[in-house]
């Protein structure tokens, strides 16, 4: 399946040359296990996107063949127009990978450690450069530490340290924030940010929704090894992120009385209650004027609510559709 | 070629030896001082000469073998087993880095330490008895060669390995015995004849007959054959470690 967004959506002038492609990809693990099915996506240049999905559904997967932690059993990738098997020195000198597991030498020092990714990746010493990243990442009071007596969050900082050492074009956050606490989250979401701003395209992963609500530009949903959808987040937003307000009334209505008939009000099956559905991004609601309306109908209720409809749930009626 | 990775990966592993000095360089220089004092000092001085060569003299080469022999694979397979167990080699797998670097990298930093270990030994063992070498440069080919061979048969069995006791159980139970059956403490000439021909089939009879022969310039089998034997050894560890990166055998699914 196609990503419907480039079905849908004339590319912007410019991104027309994909950082990442993959196309037809797909791996079965030696168990016969099938984690990705065919996957085709597009990353743009300078993106934050965002790939949610069910546990299991195939984004580590994913990344790890992107990366070439996993070996693909069908299809191709390039990143920054390098093929990852055939050119994979070149495209990997581009890529950063921060993996969702906590894995960290334990009797290394700080500075040893993203001197070691640096030159793993293939560039000279750059003492300077990592000097800015660890003072970036509040690590730099910490470089002569041994990475064992840090704290988990730090952890997870020098894995991001390390990710970046060799100034990477790609970055990977695969679950960046899982068990991490809120000020270092938001921390985090500031570091991400600063890093688009230089120009370096960040494919996340994650779980929590409101991440991808707070970072993403565009956000691409997994699962079962297959990408049901990727879309601009504001445009996955508006299409499908509504308001409800739902009224209970005292006594049940047969039918809505004919003047206040339209799309976005609904009577329940049962005549008990009515929703109305309205546009969380547009200043004028019409509430109330339906409140109004009702009144003068002498439609009574005794009580209302309303609910939003997240990214979160946007996401679960997508995944459970389809599913 | 990646050179700036395979530095990082050698500096890397090189760090690890200073760190743990004591155990990489002190112990097995601890354990061998105490075969040359009982070995070669105290029940040594009682023995017959061997081919010519006092026994505590003998001995020296053999235990040189022996040191090398567990200390390569010991440390190449723990350099790479390490990575794989705490999930730490996920880095050097998505780095841009091909297979041969890799294997330049760790294999070069455990052979580097065991050639650091044998001529420590060799210097400690010059304290206890009186040698000299008769084919220094031979000498240090076959410490070179032996080393680089088992640090490729190390990296083979740290691949292998998926718990610490299958880490443990080649050197304890394969090479150990090999090592003490191959004519480290006498010669193979001295067993029966039966002995001897079984003795042929174990690959470390080689390896000491070989580096005894740089000292002593007197050996068990033609120094030729000994080399053969190395090299193709050796050969056959490379073709393992080619096979595995190019399958991705237990590193990569």
């Amino acid at each position: 399946m196609k990503p419907l967004d480039s079905l849908a959506m004339p590319r912007p002038a410019g991104a027309s040359d994909p950082i990442i492609a993959v196309a037809g990809l797909g791996k079965t693990y030696a168990s016969g296990f099938q984690a990705l099915k065919t996957v085709d996506l597009e990353i743009r240049r300078g993106e934050i996107f965002a790939l949610l999905g069910p546990n299991g559904a195939g984004k580590t997967t994913l990344i790890s063949i992107v990366c070439g932690i996993v070996n693909p059993s069908t299809g191709r990738v390039t990143a920054d127009g390098h093929d990852i098997v055939r050119d994979y020195r070149a495209a990997r000198t581009k890529i950063g990978l921060v993996p969702q597991e906590l894995t960290t030498d334990a009797f290394e020092s700080v500075w040893a450690t993203v001197t070691f990714s640096r030159g793993l990746f293939g560039k000279p010493p750059n003492p300077a450069y990592l000097e800015k990243i660890l003072k970036d990442l509040s690590l730099w009071e910490k470089r002569d530490s041994r990475i064992m007596t840090l704290s988990g969050g730090m952890k997870r900082r020098v894995m991001i340290a390390k990710a970046l050492s060799h100034e990477p074009k790609i970055l990977f956050l695969d679950e960046p924030t899982a068990g991490v606490d809120v000020e270092l989250r938001r921390e985090m979401w500031a570091m991400v940010r600063r890093l688009r701003e230089n120009g370096v395209t960040i494919i996340l992963t994650t779980h929590y929704i409101e991440e991808a609500e707070e970072m993403a530009d565009r956000i691409g949903v997994i699962r079962k090894g297959e990408i049901i959808l990727v879309e601009d987040k504001a445009v996955l937003m508006r299409k499908l992120g509504r308001k409800q307000l739902t009224l209970h009334l005292q006594s049940p209505l047969a039918a809505l009385p004919p003047e206040l008939r339209s799309g976005s009000l609904q009577l329940s099956a049962d005549g008990t209650e009515l929703v109305y559905t309205f546009d969380t991004q547009t200043q004028e609601t019409g509430i109330a004027g339906l409140l109004r309306r009702l009144s003068e109908h002498g439609i009574d209720f005794k009580d209302l609510q309303t609910s939003e409809s997240s990214l979160e749930e946007i996401f679960v009626s997508l995944v459970r559709e389809r599913a | 070629m990646n050179l700036y990775a395979i530095k990082a990966i050698y500096l890397f592993e090189m760090a690890r030896t200073w760190r743990t000095l004591m155990q990489s360089i002190a112990s097995p220089v601890l354990s061998t001082s105490l075969y040359f004092i009982v070995f070669g000092s105290a029940i040594g001085s009682r023995m017959a000469d061997i081919d010519g060569v006092s026994y505590g003299a003998f001995i020296v080469p053999g235990l040189i073998m022996l040191s090398i022999l567990t200390e390569s694979i010991s440390n190449a397979s723990f350099g790479i087993y390490m990575p794989k167990f705490s999930g730490t080699i996920y880095e050097i797998l998505s780095a841009p880095i091909s297979a041969l670097e890799t294997v330049i990298g760790y294999v070069g930093a455990a052979a580097t330490k065991s050639v650091i270990i044998g001529t420590i030994i060799l210097v400690t063992a010059r304290l206890f008895v009186d040698f000299s070498i008769a084919h220094p440069v031979w000498m240090v080919a076959f410490l070179v060669l032996t080393s680089v061979t088992f640090s490729l048969f190390g990296f083979i069995i740290g691949i292998w390995a998926d718990s610490f006791q299958k880490l443990q159980v080649v050197p304890l139970m394969v090479v150990t015995p090999l090592a003490f059956l191959g004519g480290s403490f006498y010669s193979i000439t001295m067993l029966p004849p039966f002995w001897q021909t079984i003795a042929l089939f174990n690959p470390v009879v080689y390896l000491v007959s070989g580096f005894r022969w740089s000292f002593f310039g007197v050996a068990d089998v033609d120094v030729g054959i000994s080399l053969g034997m190395t090299l193709v050894f050796m050969l056959i560890c490379l073709g393992v470690v080619g096979w595995i990166f190019r399958t991705g055998y237990r590193i990569k699914a």
